[in-house]
């Protein structure tokens, strides 16, 4: 088993509170691994901080990943804007034309591809307002599809979407492992992760295990992980963990 | 009759003319930076940002008089800071970009009216804050001209990532792309833009031109380009309508034009195809699916 990811004693804050708290750990590489935790215990953050969008950064990050794609939740998007359902896909290979360049026929070819591949022919001319949760979700998954990345993180991917609509798009996530890519997905159903995900890292702020999904999500560890969601104490002091200086 | 009405003022009187064309080319580029203004939620910030060119205009005035190159370039340059200073004091506190584009305004246009009290009469101020459309001279023409030009080329070059920053700023940011870069780029546009509607409309109504079309066009139309195509000419319709009217009556040009455009709005507003008072009042059956 390779690893695709190593965090190291890694600590992400805002305002001085850590959302993210001396969390070490291995990600394998061309695997499925769903990050898992209660409300506010920093799921979110982590994936900001792969991707070098967080405020502040204590520890290290090693990532071998040469191109990464990433899932917003859908509440960072402005659906109202005025753009299409094929413009918002083609954006996926920006890393290709960049903004000034012009897109190619292949291109052009592998958004159509893209765009059928998630089950949305013919919605091309759309604007991105008027299609449903589900739709617009299918259009973000598209764009995943054309930036061909080698990591994959992807926020909440099915919160609010029906059932029809996460098994194809989870047949998507599947085809991305067989293709040798590594997902991290931030998911709330455990039943899913069980059932898809091999690979689980349980999140409290602070790290409560890693690794095999059987093992992590065992019935202890979730009460763990609540207990400590509990007792977050908003007016904490200054962390006196040391930080270790090399791992 | 009609040509007498129509087409003779701009015939016989040069500064008609000089009006008509200075009208055309804030037509044409504000129009543009209207409608993402409205995209990017920022209609109010960009009125704000053009009544805080008033500090710079007014040290302008006080330095070289009634020269616009002067107080033009003061209007720039107190725009760009207000706007850069607002951006700044945003990211780095937990003030809301609009709080402290509400205060750094207050602020400007306050000291703005003090400067120009200094030294001008109540008339130099009418001209700054409401503008002198009919005094547009050659070279303010070719002020008004170059900064259009200016803008449509530069929109035309950050347009991509602009659009991308309007609707999902993460997007950009994952890439490792600073999409702040284009939003200030866009906000330099627009003061650009702001600095050359000054001259003809003044600092408080700069916008007229610009705003009011752009929201008009989002009656009728729901693409970038299709709006800033609708904007456009409606925005030209105003000035010219406006300049005819102005001198017909004998009133005041700037606030005529605006009124015109507002007209304009109110028309789009209730007669629009998309989202208006007609679409919202007619109930045409429903289709099948």
């Amino acid at each position: 088993m390779t690893t695709a990811l190593r965090l190291v004693d890694l600590t992400v804050s805002y305002d001085r509170h850590p959302a993210v708290h001396h969390v070490s750990a291995e990600i394998p590489a061309a695997e499925m691994t769903a990050i898992v935790g209660p409300n506010g215990a920093g799921k979110s953050t982590l994936l900001k901080a792969l991707l070098g969008l967080a405020p502040h950064i204590e520890g290290r990050i090693e990532c071998s990943a040469r191109r990464i794609a990433y899932l917003p939740q859908q509440a960072e998007i402005d659906r109202s804007f005025p753009i299409s359902v094929f413009d918002t896909v083609l954006l996926g290979r920006w890393s290709r034309f960049g903004g000034f360049g012009a897109a190619t026929k292949a291109d052009l070819h592998d958004a159509h591809h893209a765009i059928e591949a998630v089950g949305l022919a013919g919605f091309e001319r759309r604007p991105i307002d008027t299609l449903s949760v589900g739709q617009f979700q299918r259009v973000l998954f598209a764009r995943l599809l054309l930036q061909d990345a080698d990591l994959v993180l992807l926020d909440e991917p099915f919160a609010a979407i029906d059932a029809k609509t996460v098994a194809d798009l989870m047949r998507l996530i599947q085809r991305w492992r067989d293709e040798k890519r590594t997902v991290i997905a931030v998911l709330h159903d455990l039943d899913q992760v069980r059932r898809d995900f091999p690979n689980s890292l349980l999140l409290a702020r602070e790290l409560v295990d890693s690794g095999p999904t059987s093992r992590v999500l065992s019935s202890e560890n979730l009460l763990r992980a609540r207990a400590m969601a509990e007792a977050w104490d908003e007016h904490a002091g200054a962390c006196e963990m040391p930080m270790r200086l090399s791992a | 009759m009609i040509y007498e009405y129509l087409l003779q003022p701009f015939a016989d009187f040069g500064f008609m003319r000089r009006a008509l064309v200075a009208c055309l080319a804030l037509s044409v580029s504000g129009s543009a930076i209207g409608v993402f203004l409205i995209l990017r939620r920022m209609s109010l910030m960009g009125d704000a940002l053009a009544h805080a060119l008033l500090p710079g205009a007014a040290l302008g005035f006080l330095l070289g008089g009634l020269s616009l190159p002067a107080m033009s370039l003061g209007g720039f340059v107190a725009g760009m800071a207000t706007a850069l200073v607002s951006g700044v004091v945003a990211r780095f506190t937990a003030m809301r970009e609009d709080a402290s584009f509400a205060a750094a305004y207050l602020t400007a246009l306050a000291a703005g009216v003090l400067i120009v009290s200094l030294k001008g009469s109540a008339v130099d101020l009418m001209n700054i804050l409401f503008g002198a459309i009919l005094g547009v001279d050659d070279t303010a023409l070719m002020l008004v001209v170059g900064s259009a030009t200016i803008t449509l080329a530069g929109l035309a070059a950050i347009y991509r990532p602009l659009v991308v920053e309007c609707f999902n700023p993460g997007f950009l940011a994952a890439l490792g792309i600073r999409g702040a870069l284009y939003h200030y780029l866009f906000l330099a546009l627009a003061v650009l833009n702001m600095v050359a509607a000054f001259q003809a409309l003044g600092t408080l109504m700069a916008l007229g031109l610009v705003l009011l079309p752009a929201v008009a066009a989002s009656f009728w139309a729901r693409e970038v380009w299709s709006m800033t195509l609708i904007a456009a000419p409606m925005a030209f319709f105003s000035g010219a309508i406006g300049l005819l009217l102005s001198f017909h009556a004998g009133l005041p040009s700037g606030p005529v034009i605006v009124l015109i455009a507002s007209l304009c709005f109110l028309v789009s507003l209730l007669g629009g195809s998309r989202a208006s008072v007609r679409a919202r009042l007619s109930h045409p059956v429903h289709l099948r699916g």
